[in-house]
């Protein structure tokens, strides 16, 4: 239960650069005003972060999650949250059992 | 506001993110248990979650952990892999009328992917409250500190979470999250850029490099179809 120097120094460094990062987007709203065609840009954020966070998993990983994402998106368009993600997992459980990835 | 109001703002928070607490439980254990292999102790991979607060990052330092550790290059992988936060705390912060100054900096402390994206989708249909707000972080940054540590404490216990696809639900919630976002063609163009981007980037880069091209593609085709509206209209 002990903590190692260098370890805690690494665990400051980690957090000082999340918090630089999480804290200077709200600093540079605050202080820049938007008319409205950067606004319009601004509304792309989200869709634009998932989507790269997710692209990778859904287009490079390997057939199962490729098809397990188009599953989830399809879901989506009708159905709750928790339904579409829980059909998401059981069909990539399911397709890397059938293909044995 | 009065106290029932923001008590009832608070389990609606709560409520919106349960689903992600079932999912990065998971998670959790996972990292500690990978955490111990690496020669941290369970204090200290708690003492990580705590602080760091961001997944992703956190699993990237595992990769490259050296013994003593270097933090200089942890540091610097934390920042690259976090660095698509200085658009989420931007694009949020525009939505966060409802919270005082001090509030609205206390509360982007917290924007681990998956409170952010349920905050800008509340946002999307509601004010965002800082109750709500609330009722999401504080239950998510528990279950991921507390499943962190139990996962180190318990580390060889564990199953394989690979095989009953559990690291397949953020990903999912993702792509869930992704279609509520939706607002026609320009979105198209958006996801396309965004995904195409990401998707080369990783495939010839090493690292986390993908995230942070895929959003800046993404971006630039919002501006690009924001510019040819501009002159159409003219």
């Amino acid at each position: 239960m002990t903590v190692d120097f260098s370890t805690l120094v690494a665990i400051i460094a980690m957090a000082a650069a999340t918090v630089l990062t999480r804290l200077s987007g709200l600093v540079l709203v605050w202080h820049v005003s938007f008319e409205k065609s950067r606004r319009k840009v601004i509304e792309s954020i989200p869709p634009a972060v998932l989507m790269a966070v997710v692209a990778p998993t859904a287009f490079a990983t390997g057939i199962a999650e490729s098809i397990a994402c188009a599953v989830t998106a399809i879901a989506a368009l009708r159905l709750p949250m928790l339904v579409s993600v829980a059909l998401g997992v059981l069909c990539v459980a399911l397709l890397r059992a059938a293909t044995g990835e | 506001m009065n106290e029932n109001e923001k008590w009832a703002e608070f389990l609606g928070g709560m409520r919106a993110i349960s689903p992600l607490i079932a999912a990065v439980i998971p998670i959790g254990l996972v990292f500690g248990a990978v955490a111990v292999t690496k020669g941290l102790s369970p204090v200290e991979t708690a003492l990580m979650s705590a602080l760091v607060f961001a997944g992703g990052s956190q699993f990237v330092a595992m990769d490259i952990w050296t013994h003593p550790a270097s933090w200089t290059s942890v540091g610097f992988a934390a920042l690259l892999v976090n660095i698509r936060h200085v658009l989420m705390s931007a694009s949020l912060g525009t939505k966060m009328q409802a919270f005082g100054r001090r509030r609205r900096y206390f509360a982007s402390l917290f924007l681990a992917d998956e409170i952010w994206a349920m905050a800008e989708s509340r946002a999307g249909l509601a004010r965002l409250t800082p109750a709500w707000f609330a009722g999401l972080a504080a239950p998510f940054y528990l279950a991921w500190v507390l499943s962190s540590f139990a996962g180190a404490t318990l580390g060889a216990f564990l199953g394989d979470p690979v095989v009953l696809g559990l690291d397949f639900a953020f990903p999912a919630v993702f792509i869930v999250l992704v279609t509520g976002f939706w607002k026609g063609s320009e979105t198209g163009a958006v996801l396309i850029a965004s995904g195409a981007a990401a998707v080369a980037t990783e495939h010839f880069v090493p690292g986390v490099w993908h995230i942070a091209a895929g959003a800046a593609a993404g971006l630039l085709a919002a501006v690009a179809s924001g510019s040819r509206r501009a002159e159409v209209t003219q």
